[in-house]
């Protein structure tokens, strides 16, 4: 039995049974430098759906487009069935750098989604605070982000993006900025996170093992002109201790197959 | 006088989470450190009014007492009275005014076009030679000085907010778009926070100025209030009552400065509060 369902070639994966997101034909050019050229990709419903590519082959912009953030040059997305070209309740994105307001309190920088949908004080700190605890921050409600570490900074935009109860969490390589060890624990917690919440994520890596080892299903993405190189599904059993999977066989065949399906790219 | 601007926040001793309370003891006690930097002030003060350095420059022992005399007699309350309606009016006028303007510049194409240019020629340009034209056209009543005071004012104001708000943090804009902000939300709850330091420090400078433009103006037009005192006393050689006049001007502006600073941090940016 394989370890890995592979799919070879860019032509569109046949469509899964739910996908909630489905990105059609999409092209982006920046001036003169192409950054994506016909992406197809569905994403289906309750899984952790990783883009993983090197640096500049337009992970970031894919998700921004698939956010409303950035238009695209052609194509469409959906969103549950309904195309999207602007930002919408269904989808929260967790930024790279952070994007969290230096003069507001966790607890302010967490409910700043709800604040801004006009939810009423109570309400939104009383939701704020389960995610806060959620995320492993409980009692650091009133610091302010310069008085955390970067892997607790990225848990408040984590906490952010949950709290709107968006179906869609769309994370731009969220732990870059992360320490190696918090990075290690931040994964862990993501699994879990994500077999608590029923959610669907969308992940950008550069990194195969954080790849394989948090996802569902891997998007290849070509360099420039960013296109859909290969989608691998690892089959990872993720129940129990998750520092388990880091010497799973599957989990290490899987890194080595991706590694060296993208060393053409990489000389 | 000691124009030394810091929060109460850190008077009141290093916070809990204060993560310079390490960077030395002489830092958790400014209160003390003000008080030798006003001392040092006077002592040299006093030793160039003895020397004398000129005749017309009178000891600090000489102009604390004429400051007194000033208080008692009722010139010095009467004075600001007069001086002080201009300033405050000015002031604030400036400070609502220039921030609106300067945000509206910053966030709108057009508006940056019209009015940008005219306040960076203000700026460059000797102001306080429109100060006479100013009472040609407006006599030498309020408006006059009202004026002066926002001439002088205003563009600091104008040109800070402008640029604090051209250098948004563009990922917090993105952020609040994210999150489904309103155009109207974006500009109240991250351009206007974002932007306030630089803002605030616009304020601060356009309040030194509009200090300098109420004085210029009764020194130059109206001869009342401050200015009035001030040449009165120089007419007649009284240099201890003209210094202490000076010298209580001054001392005015300084509270304004810190009332501004308290604003800042209490009202948009209370992480900085003893850090
Ligand atoms: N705003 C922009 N203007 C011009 N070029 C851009 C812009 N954003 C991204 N690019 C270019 O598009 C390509 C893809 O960028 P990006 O999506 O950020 O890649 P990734 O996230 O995979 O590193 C890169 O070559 C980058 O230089
Ligand atoms: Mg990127």
């Amino acid at each position: 039995m394989g370890a890995t369902a592979l799919r070879n070639g860019p032509s569109p994966v046949p469509a899964p049974i739910d996908s909630i997101v489905e990105v059609r034909g999409i092209f982006k050019t920046y001036g003169n430098v192409e950054a994506l050229r016909g992406i197809d990709l569905d994403f289906p419903r309750g899984k952790l759906t990783s883009l993983l590519g090197p640096s500049g082959c337009g992970k970031t912009t894919l998700l921004k487009i698939i956010a409303g953030l950035i238009r695209a040059d052609g194509g469409t997305v959906a969103i549950n069935g309904k195309h999207v070209t602007a930002p919408g309740p269904e989808r929260a994105f967790v930024f790279q750098d952070f994007a969290l307001m230096p003069w507001a309190t966790v607890m302010r920088n967490v409910a700043f989604g709800l604040e801004l949908r006009g939810t009423n004080k109570a309400e939104r700190e009383a939701i704020a605070r389960r995610y806060i605890a959620e995320v492993g921050l409980a009692g650091f409600e009133d610091k302010y982000p310069h008085q955390l570490s970067g892997g607790m900074r990225q848990r408040v935009g984590l906490a952010r993006a949950l709290s709107v109860d968006a179906d869609v969490l769309l994370l731009d390589e969220p732990f870059s900025a992360v320490d190696e060890q918090n990075r290690r624990k931040f994964q862990e917690d993501l699994i879990r996170l994500r077999t608590n919440q029923n959610k669907t994520f969308i992940f950008v890596t550069h990194s195969i093992e954080e790849a394989v080892y948090i996802s569902d299903r891997i998007v290849l993405l070509s360099p420039r002109p960013g296109r859909v190189s290969q989608i691998i599904e690892p089959e990872i059993d993720r129940s129990g201790d998750p520092e388990r999977i880091h010497r799973d066989r599957h989990y290490l065949d899987t890194v080595e197959e991706i590694w060296q399906g993208l060393k053409q790219y990489v000389e | 006088m000691a124009v030394s601007i810091r929060t109460d926040g850190e008077a009141a001793g290093p916070a809990p989470l204060s993560n310079r309370s390490a960077t030395g003891a002489s830092w958790d006690q400014p209160v003390l450190l003000r008080l030798v930097s006003i001392a040092l002030f006077a002592g040299i003060w006093e030793v160039a009014g003895r020397i004398p350095v000129s005749f017309a420059f009178p000891t600090f022992s000489d102009t604390v007492v004429a400051f007194f005399g000033l208080l008692a007699d009722g010139s010095l309350a009467t004075a600001y009275l007069s001086t002080l309606q201009p300033l405050v009016l000015g002031v604030v006028l400036s400070a609502f005014l220039g921030v609106g303007l300067g945000t509206i510049c910053g966030l709108w194409r057009t508006g940056e076009w019209l009015v940008i240019p005219v306040f960076i020629v203000l700026q460059a340009a000797p102001v306080a030679a429109f100060i006479p034209m100013v009472t040609f056209v407006y006599g030498i009543g309020m408006t006059a000085k009202t004026l002066a005071v926002m001439i002088l004012a205003l563009p600091v104001i104008v040109l800070n907010t402008y640029k604090a708000v051209r250098n948004v943090n563009e990922s917090l804009l993105v952020m609040c778009r994210s999150f489904l902000g309103t155009r109207w939300q974006t500009v109240a709850k991250i351009i206007l926070p974002d932007a306030s330091p630089v803002i605030f420090a616009g304020l601060r400078l356009g309040v030194a100025a509009g200090f300098v433009g109420v004085v210029l103006a009764e020194l130059l037009i109206t001869p009342t209030g401050i200015g009035d005192l001030i040449t009165f006393h120089r007419s007649r050689a009284d240099y201890a009552e003209m210094y202490a006049t000076i010298a209580s001007i001054i001392a005015l502006s300084t509270p304004t400065l810190v009332f501004l600073q308290w604003v800042e941090v209490r009202v948009f940016r209370p992480e900085s509060r003893g850090a």
